[in-house]
């Protein structure tokens, strides 16, 4: 299965937030769009993103880079990059690298919207 | 002892076959269903490795999987023929696991950190590994335990 992307613009309490959904595998051969997605959005001036992982089937280091690139990008811009999983099996990669200590993930997009920074 | 050998050319896009492939064959042999997911990911990251040591030294040989069904194991062996010295060079000293105090502004990005990040992932997910290389280029070897009575042979 090929990776598929969208995004869209919510506002919530804190500010403006853009919402990346993800679907599909985020592998090797995949990762570079993800990439091109987030610094796309970080050219054009969105620094808070939620990247929304509920319908990624599979992810590997790879996909883990591209997400520290991302969370590396918003922060040159006192931005933040918040995720939403709640699939074990892809959290589980969170966990064995120590990123849980790093991303903030959340159980829903709503959640995540809401949260303050 | 049956055994699957797979080699392809080392381009990103071979690695998604060479995980369905690998789990097809670990399946078959009796690997428990919880573990497939373990044994996906571990494969295809010792591609991905493979595939970016190769692409980087402008290697044009294959990347060479070995899937091999043992009497209590299914083992994997991923190799490349990347020379990387004697003494392991650009493998990681200690296979550490989880890391204790992750700073994103030293976490790996793409694409120069992903081999260690890469390496980081297997040995958090697989118990048995074994990681080798020489001036003939390096071999990931890994194993999980099977169950004989829930293999379809």
């Amino acid at each position: 299965m090929d990776l598929s992307l969208s995004t869209r613009n919510v506002s919530g309490p804190s500010g403006d937030r853009t919402v990346v959904e993800v679907g599909g595998e985020i592998d090797v051969y995949t990762a570079p769009k993800l990439r091109e997605q987030l610094v796309e959005l970080v050219n054009d001036g969105s620094y808070h993103l939620v990247v929304d992982m509920e319908g990624v089937d599979f992810l590997d280091s790879t996909g883990l880079g591209v997400l520290v690139g991302g969370l590396k990008r918003v922060r040159a811009h006192e931005g933040s990059l918040r995720l939403v999983c709640n699939q074990e099996r892809i959290l589980k990669i969170f966990r064995i690298t120590g990123l849980t200590k790093v991303f903030p993930i959340h159980t829903s997009v709503e959640e995540a919207v809401a949260a303050e920074d | 002892m049956a055994t699957v050998e797979l080699r392809f050319s080392a381009l990103p896009e071979h690695v998604r076959t060479a995980r369905l492939v690998a789990a097809a064959v670990a399946r078959r042999a009796g690997v428990d269903e919880a573990v497939l997911d373990e044994v996906r990911l571990a494969v295809g990251e010792a591609c991905s490795r493979a595939v970016g040591l190769h692409r980087s030294a402008g290697i044009d040989s294959p990347v060479r999987v070995v899937l091999s069904e043992e009497e209590k194991k299914f083992s994997i062996e991923v190799g490349d023929e990347a020379p990387q010295g004697p003494a392991g060079s650009g493998v990681p000293p200690a296979r550490t696991g989880a890391a204790t105090h992750p700073d994103p502004e030293r976490l790996p990005e793409e694409p120069s950190g992903e081999d260690e990040m890469g390496l980081a992932v297997i040995s958090g997910l697989v118990d048995d590994v074994e990681v080798t290389s020489d001036d003939q280029g390096g071999v990931i070897r890994m194993s999980w335990p099977t169950n004989p009575d829930s293999g379809t042979s």
